[in-house]
């Protein structure tokens, strides 16, 4: 009985690529105790999300008694999931938070690789939102607010980890083709 | 949108390589940490590798513990470094290893320095970081800053502190508890979140004390709540206060309803949506408070946003099960939805329709359900068969669309648990249709004709066995069994061979043929399909006949296995190859109570193929071993039933104890489990001292008391007591606890030489009517009830005056007879006025009784109860009677 009486909670945020592989992932529940249970949820929710369109408007889906909302940009799914008796239009919020949050910490530049580069950015911003599944803040430029008040040569310093990343892998890159 | 991403398609290849954690690795990781050591920090390069290691983390590497341990050292050295990010990092990263108790003291001392520092992001994040990883014996140290924190006038700081106070207050209640001032002035922060955290956190800290709840909704419900999600907080706790208000005022304006409803015209649609649902869900709602949230719900149907609609007609759908007359209005909107993209919100719309419906419009919704049915995933093509099988219930007459609505997905591709939905559906349908019966049959003879499932072939066999001989032309339905006696597998071909017989057995002018059929079978080459068919042809058989007489045959074949199967299989497992054949009489009958997984979904178990109810067993299987390992009781007879334990003391006492009733025919005995809690004593000669002065027919026997009873090893101790044979005797007893104590030094655990005698009051017990009753369900009440002699029924009216509530009396009826529940009847659905209760079980001198009692609640909550009783015995049927009139 205590559920419904009970404050609003976040089981996970899920980011993860267009073919279901992780970019940052944050489980506030217990529901899933293991490593290959989390990526077993991961993997059902990718899949059954996977030929909706939820470019334009955020979706949702329910399933094995947990709600999913979901949306889509360039090559990175967002999803958030709460217990079947939660909100939805809370999850939404979230959901909506963290999506508007990591396009104004990426300048507009939401995909995959970009999100990869500033992983740490990604990372504060889960933290900004989600404490052990309450939730902390959903105004999107408050939390990128919160993010990026030392971002600023944080994102510089990526920007240079970027060139000479790129570089190694091309230094890579030309090895192996030189021993095939 | 769709350009940038196909692009993307196209080098995926390279855009995997430039990932700026392509080829990462674990030991390389690890070794590049060891910058960390570095006396001149690189802080941006720190903050490289620790979002590497975050990145691994986050991946579902695992670290070793001397791995993390390692790391978690040479991350505690940044705090030396002055660099923003660098720190920031820093946190996640102790986040994320969750230090061990002796890890964590290393940091506090920095972290307690950042809670006080100037930087607000530091205070809030170290606050977090602090109250993650801390435990009770630090967080005193720091409760006084984390009370300063609550009042911070810097939002965010607030924040965390509140936040870090919800987590702790499951681990350290009472430190939390005594923060509840300077939270409560937090709730009336000006910062929206601080107000919502705030809130959270005082509705925690006083969940249990209703007055304060109840206080604390009239104060802020006059309207000094900012944030969406606080008032959304707001909307629950109201419900909750609601909720347990209602059973005192009952008439008249219900409280805080006004607020609700004002909740409705808010500005942000979450607290719209919150409050609707509060309202829908409110206990007993009138149509009249329904409405108002019904046309909000309504509204959003149309919305443009996906989480809108799905979020209102989830809501209607729930509404629909208990008022479908208030939905009825929104059906054009739902009808739309049919067609909606998210196949989540179709299926929801589909199944509100079918409950709203009404019986002239079934067939069309029949009609566009087939073109939906088409495109949606198993899951929710099961939810839709139940919908359409409840309502072909509530509309008899249609039954003929809907047989053969089911019959068409049936020959469609699909799953396991779709297949088996769409037969349960089916035989439910036969079973309570009877004009269905027939048709429904032939559907699924053709089904089997072409199923690959092996389990619902079998059901059906036998079900096509128990219903197919009392058709109108049994013999049409030979052709398909037989078929599955030469097609199928063994499993099919066996149950093919028993359904063949059943139809042998009751259809006389049909014998010789299934003889013949049979016969052939003898020649099958797995040996179970022979077994039976010799089995069979023998007992049908009129010339040797092993079964007796033709009862005897029906009963063989027909009748239920009234043993439950998980006892069959404990009593064979046991059973040891002598001289001494199996009796299967000798099986325990009792069922134990269900566990909680399965009344989790009341209903569905007993509504499928006549699945037995079936429980463990083991306990009542070690009270028999136990029971028969004393030879004081052989004589008492086989036991009929152990009851299950009664504490007789308060918990948390020095000496624990509680006790077991076991019944036999001519007594009954007390097993005594004594624990000693105190390690500084040890017990002997422990005995219970009964008086049995207020349980006349009762005259005890024998004790049987327990030698010694040291610290924390329970121990039985055993009291008879011989009664009236076959009598259900009734009575109080009174117990005392009698031993010797000795004292034990703890360090050498040796006892004391001297003891010294003394007692110990333990509570009374008391042997009721219910324990003469065995649980016992039966698989199909109809056909049980319908066996058993109408003559032995007896039939009485109760009032019982005013109840809480029917859920409570049935339940409290239950007790009183102790008998089974069957078909799930002991679930009371919401909210409805009257109900019946089908219970079985059987009554000491192995009398099968079987009850059916309804009931029902009046407006002013008087309930009324009809209770007809039939059993092998009309006495008994009187007895059951009196015990329901004592009880």
């Amino acid at each position: 009985m205590a559920a419904p009486d009970s404050c609003p909670s976040i089981k996970n945020i899920l980011l993860l690529d267009s073919e279901g592989k992780r970019v940052a992932v944050k489980y506030y529940s217990d529901d899933w105790p293991s490593l290959s249970a989390k990526l077993a949820f991961e993997k059902s929710v990718f899949t059954k999300t996977q030929k909706t369109n939820a470019r334009t408007e955020a979706e949702i889906v329910m399933f094995d008694g947990y709600i999913v909302v979901y949306k889509f940009i360039q090559d990175l799914h967002f999803f958030v999931t709460g217990g079947d008796d939660e909100n939805e239009l809370i999850l939404a919020t979230v959901l909506q938070g963290f999506f508007d949050a990591v396009g104004l910490l990426l300048r507009n530049n939401v995909d995959k690789r970009t999100a990869l580069e500033n992983l740490d950015l990604i990372l504060l911003c889960l933290d900004e939102i989600i404490d052990g599944g309450i939730i902390l803040e959903t105004e999107a430029s408050v939390i990128a607010g919160k993010v990026a008040t030392h971002g600023l040569d944080g994102a510089a310093s990526l920007s240079e980890q970027t060139i000479s990343q790129a570089l190694a892998t091309a230094r890579e890159h030309l090895a192996r083709s030189l021993l095939k | 949108m769709a350009q940038p991403f196909v692009k993307k398609d196209d080098d995926l290849d390279e855009e995997e390589e430039y990932s700026p954690f392509y080829g990462i690795e674990k030991g390389a990781v690890l070794q590049e940490a060891r910058v960390f050591h570095d006396p001149q920090l690189d802080a941006r390069r720190c903050s490289q590798v620790i979002t590497k290691l975050l990145y691994l983390l986050n991946q579902g590497e695992t670290f070793t513990k001397v791995e993390a341990t390692e790391v978690f050292f040479a991350v505690t050295k940044l705090f030396q470094s002055k660099d923003t990010v660098l720190r920031r990092m820093v946190y996640l990263m102790i986040k994320d290893l969750s230090p061990s108790a002796d890890e964590v003291i290393i940091v506090t001392s920095s972290l307690m320095k950042d809670m006080n520092s100037k930087t607000d992001m530091y205070r809030a994040n170290a606050i977090r970081v602090l109250c993650r990883i801390t435990d009770s014996t630090l967080l005193t140290q720091i409760e006084r800053y984390l009370k300063q924190a609550i009042v911070d006038k810097n939002p965010v700081v607030a924040s965390a502190a509140l936040v870090s106070g919800v987590h702790l207050l499951q681990t350290n209640s009472e430190i939390v508890k005594r923060w509840s001032n300077e939270v409560q002035e937090a709730v009336q922060s000006r910062a929206a979140l601080v107000q919502f955290h705030a809130l959270a956190l005082l509705h925690q800290i006083r969940q249990n004390d209703r007055l304060a709840v109840s206080k604390l909704v009239t104060s802020l419900t006059k309207g000094s709540v900012r944030s969406p999600l606080a008032q959304c907080l707001l909307i629950r706790y109201t419900s909750q206060v609601i909720r347990e208000s209602s059973t005192n005022t009952q008439a008249g304006e219900r409280p805080f309803f006004d607020y609700l409803e004002s909740c409705l015209r808010h500005k942000s649609e979450m607290v719209v949506f919150e409050a609707a649902r509060a309202i829908t869900e409110l206990s007993g709602v009138t149509s009249r408070e329904l409405t108002p949230a019904i046309t909000v719900l309504q509204l959003f149907l149309s919305s443009s946003k996906p989480v809108l609609r799905f979020a209102a007609i989830r809501t209607l759908n729930k509404v629909a099960s208990t008022h479908p007359l208030a939905v009825t209005n929104c059906n054009i909107d739902m009808e739309s939805l049919i067609s909606d993209q998210n196949r989540s919100i179709a299926t929801l719309a589909i199944t509100t329709l079918l409950k709203t419906g009404n019986e002239s419009s079934v067939d069309r919704l029949m009609k566009q359900i087939t073109n939906f049915m088409s495109d949606i995933a198993d899951e929710f093509k099961i939810v839709v068969v139940e919908a359409i099988r409840s309502l072909c219930l509530k509309f008899p007459l249609k039954y003929r669309s809907m047989m053969n609505f089911l019959s068409n997905i049936l020959r469609e591709e699909g799953g396991f648990d779709y297949k088996k939905a769409i037969v349960d559906s089916i035989v439910i349908l036969i079973r309570d249709i009877p004009d269905a019966k027939e048709i429904g049959l032939f559907h699924l003879c053709e089904f089997i004709e072409d199923c690959e499932f092996t389990y619902l072939s079998t059901q059906i066999l036998h079900f096509l066995g128990n219903e197919g001989p009392k058709t109108s032309d049994p013999s049409k339905y030979i052709r398909y069994i037989y078929n599955r006696v030469i097609l199928e597998n063994a499993t099919v071909r066996a149950s093919a061979v028993s359904t063949l017989a059943k139809f042998g057995a009751m259809v006389d002018s049909l014998k010789p043929r299934i003889f013949v059929l049979l016969r052939r079978c003898l020649f099958d080459s797995d040996d179970e399909v022979r077994d039976r068919a010799t089995l069979y042809l023998n007992t049908l058989g009129t010339d040797a006949s092993v079964g007796g007489t033709d009862e005897d045959v029906k009963d063989f074949l027909f009748g239920p296995l009234d043993v439950p199967l998980v006892n069959l299989e404990t009593s064979l497992r046991n059973y040891e190859a002598s001289d001494i054949p199996f009796d299967i009489n000798l099986v325990p009958k009792e069922v134990k109570s269900q566990p909680l997984a399965e009344k989790k979904a009341p209903g569905k178990k007993a509504i499928g193929l006549g699945a037995p109810p079936s429980g463990p067993t083991t306990v009542v299987d070690a009270y028999e071993k136990l029971l028969s390992s004393i030879s004081e009781f052989s004589s008492f007879g086989k036991l009929f039933k152990s009851c299950s334990p009664m504490e007789l003391t308060e918990p948390e006492t020095e000496y624990a104890v509680n006790v077991v009733k076991h019944i036999f025919d001519g007594h009954v005995v007390f097993q005594y489990n004594c624990t000693n809690t105190i390690p500084e004593q040890l017990l002997e000669k422990v005995t219970v001292f009964v008086d049995a002065s207020e349980a006349e027919e009762f005259s005890e026997v024998l004790t049987k008391p327990l030698r010694s009873l040291p610290y924390d090893s329970p121990g039985q101790t055993f009291v008879a007591f011989e009664k009236p044979e076959g009598v259900p005797a009734i009575g109080k007893f009174s117990n005392l606890l009698k031993f010797v104590v000795k004292e034990v030094d703890p360090a050498t655990g040796e006892a004391d030489e001297e003891g010294v005698e003394d007692e110990y009051q333990l509570e009374d017990l008391e042997i009721v009517a219910a324990d003469y009753m065995l649980k016992v369900g039966v698989s199909n009440f109809k056909n049980a009830w319908e066996n058993m002699d109408p003559d032995n029924e007896r039939i009485d009216e109760y009032g019982l005056g005013v109840k809480e509530s029917l859920a409570e009396t049935v339940s409290a009826v239950i007790d009183i007879v102790g008998m089974q529940p069957c078909e799930g009847t002991e679930v009371v659905p919401n909210n409805s006025r009257s109900h019946t209760c089908l219970l079985s079980g059987i009554f000491i001198g192995n009398v099968k009784v079987l009850v059916r009692v309804s009931f029902g609640i009046d407006g002013s909550k008087q309930v009324a109860m009809k209770l007809a009783v039939r059993s092998e015995d009309p006495e008994i049927s009187e007895k059951i009677h009196e015990i329901v009139a004592e009880g």
